[in-house]
């Protein structure tokens, strides 16, 4: 226990005095979090819309004018053709068209049954989430405005062909993933980098030749990186909230739980590339290119796995941010429990041991 | 007399290629072994195999009574090792350096503060011990990780070329120093590629090829080959061994 807590005295020590590095750990999160932030604003405007109104009543003319009023959307170039309507999305010259059948009106009035369409050209994932939610939500304001309060719900409802991405905010939705990636990418780096180091410089023979066990040396080395990643995480989780607004319904104690099960999977990544290089470059460049790359592509993180084609679907059950990524997601933004999330944390919990167990066997037979 | 090391037949392999092949060899209790050898002999294998880094393929070994293959342990706590690189912590201070070694032999604060002042009285290191050890020339850093090499009071020390890259001065008085220690009692088996300083061992043993050529006292060996010195002996019987092959 005592040897341990040298090696990570040891550790805060080399951490202290690079004070350089001590400054990327700590600016990067905060670049990063305003980099995705602001600059990377995936909140989609000016959708090209094409309305096809057959009922042709005051209540559509409304609906219509509440679509190109929102912001969100704009008239297309080009009106569609009454019998092939598809025709203008294929062309690009439109990113959406809205069918409005006859009765619309009618079902307002009657309180009947009555279904939009609206077809959204799914090219742009991105843009086509945005679409069919922002229609929903201007269908929703739509209704609203035509039953006082206390009435019975409309039969009117949006069948849209392609539905997901409720959440409308593109900071609220990326901030959180964010963590994910930074924690990821941070612990893996620092790990294996001062692992690669202490290889490098001849001082991992020095002190195989002493009685520390590898499992010691590993342990040693780690904890001050947990501690630093935690506060990083903690430094983000901070801007989420003050800066970007970023709503935390759920329990942070559950949270910070997963934060650490995450953290372990990602130092196990870090000393599983220091088993495999044996310079600090090498590990820098392997450990950014193996944690980045894929956390950012393949987690769900920025593009949505279900738009993926499924060998890819299938990889993305390795990538342990994929689950990091649900569970903070849903703890902060659903308010989501152990109830909700606890596939996900099988899932992430199974891939930290199989990584730390894999990290801790072959650093023993590599270097121990 | 007690023995320090006994190998006996002690071979590594790495694949098809033999790096130490049958080695035999005694050192005595507080005597300075010189293990000798041209670049890629070997030399290097045995020694980490003598402290535990590495295990062997076959053979028997015994480091201060403990088994090399069981005892591994044991054998650490009872060795020093300083190897031809620099070791230590560049960016830690030279006492931060034996702090940190000192705990990870399991020594406590009042003791490893005694053992620091000792060493740094011993090896003339009060001016420096406050510097970042990354920041000293190489005299004084060979002379710093000695001392951590010494923090434990290690029965024997191990040294992989420990003067490479030292001028003649400083390399007089590492010598000194481990004359001082083998006094003291402690076994002290370096390799290095000097002849001068080999002719300061008790006994020096010469490797080529994974294999021990020639065993013995520096002064008798130079006379059995009649030669003027080591450098000419040591040239001689390698150019000899690779003759035979």
């Amino acid at each position: 226990m005592n040897k341990i807590k040298f090696i990570a005295i040891k550790e805060f020590r080399h951490i202290m005095r690079d004070s350089r590095s001590l400054i990327i750990v700590i600016l990067m999160p905060i670049m990063m979090t305003f980099l995705y932030g602001y600059a990377i604003n995936l909140d989609v405007k000016n959708i090209k819309l094409a309305i096809v109104d057959f009922d042709n009543s005051s209540e559509s003319r409304d609906l219509t004018g509440r679509f190109y009023n929102s912001g969100y959307f704009v008239k297309s170039e080009k009106l569609p053709d009454m019998e092939s309507p598809e025709k203008v999305l294929v062309a690009g010259k439109a990113n959406a068209v809205l069918f409005i059948k006859p009765g619309l009106a009618e079902a307002i009035a009657n309180f009947s049954d009555y279904e939009l369409g609206i077809t959204v050209d799914g090219s742009d994932a991105n843009l086509a989430a945005a679409a069919s939610s922002y229609a929903k939500m201007i269908l929703a304001e739509f209704l609203s405005s035509k039953f006082s309060s206390g009435q019975t719900e409309s039969g009117v409802i949006l069948r849209s062909k392609i539905l997901y991405n409720e959440d409308l905010q593109s900071s609220h939705f990326f901030v959180p993933g964010l963590i994910a990636v930074i924690l990821m990418m941070i612990s893996a780096l620092l790990a294996s980098v001062t692992i690669a180091r202490e290889k490098e410089t001849g001082t991992m023979e020095q002190l195989l030749t002493s009685p520390v066990t590898p499992r010691q040396i590993i342990l040693g080395k780690v904890i001050p990186y947990v501690i630093l990643a935690s506060l990083d995480g903690l430094l983000i989780l901070l801007f989420a909230l003050i800066i970007f607004g970023v709503p935390f319904s759920g329990s942070s104690l559950l949270l910070m739980m997963f934060g650490l099960i995450y953290l372990t999977t990602a130092l196990s990544f870090g000393i599983l590339i220091s088993t495999l290089v044996k310079t600090q470059q090498l590990a820098m460049m392997f450990s950014l290119l193996a944690t980045v790359l894929p956390t950012v592509m393949l987690s769900g993180y920025i593009f949505e796995i279900k738009n993926m084609p499924v060998v890819m679907q299938w990889l993305t059950q390795l990538i342990p941010a994929r689950y990091f990524i649900m569970i903070i997601r849903g703890i902060m933004l659903k308010g989501s429990g152990l109830a909700e999330l606890w596939t996900e944390s099988i899932f992430l919990i199974a891939l930290t041991i199989g990584l730390l167990t894999l990290a801790v066997k072959r650093f023993q037979l590599k270097i121990g | 007399m007690e023995k320090a090391v006994v190998l006996n037949r002690l071979s590594r392999r790495f694949g098809d290629f033999i790096a130490v092949n049958e080695v035999s060899l005694d050192v005595e209790k507080g005597e300075i072994f010189g293990f000798l050898g041209a670049n890629g002999a070997g030399k290097t294998t045995v020694i980490r195999m003598l402290c535990g880094l590495l295990l062997p393929t076959s053979g028997t070994g015994m480091v201060n009574d403990f088994d090399i293959y069981r005892e591994n342990e044991q054998i650490k706590r009872s060795i020093g090792y300083m190897s031809q690189k620099f070791s230590l912590y560049q960016d830690l201070t030279g006492k931060q350096n034996f702090e940190f070694f000192g705990t990870v032999y399991g020594l406590k604060s009042k003791l490893l503060n005694e053992r620091i002042d000792e060493l740094t009285a011993e090896l003339e290191l009060s001016e420096f011990i406050n510097r970042l050890a990354g920041s000293l020339p190489m005299g004084w850093r060979q002379r710093l990780a000695l001392a951590a090499a010494l923090i434990h009071k290690p029965k024997i020390l191990f040294l992989d070329e420990p003067t490479g890259g030292v001028d003649p001065v400083f390399r007089r008085k590492f010598w000194d120093i481990l004359y001082r220690l083998a006094d003291e009692g402690t076994t002290v088996f370096v390799t290095t590629h000097y002849m001068d300083e080999a002719e300061y061992c008790r006994r020096i043993s010469i490797m080529h090829r994974g294999r021990i050529v020639e065993i013995g006292d520096p002064r008798e060996l130079i006379k059995k080959y009649n030669q003027p010195d080591l450098q000419e002996t040591f040239i001689k019987l390698i150019s000899r061994e690779s003759q035979n092959e």
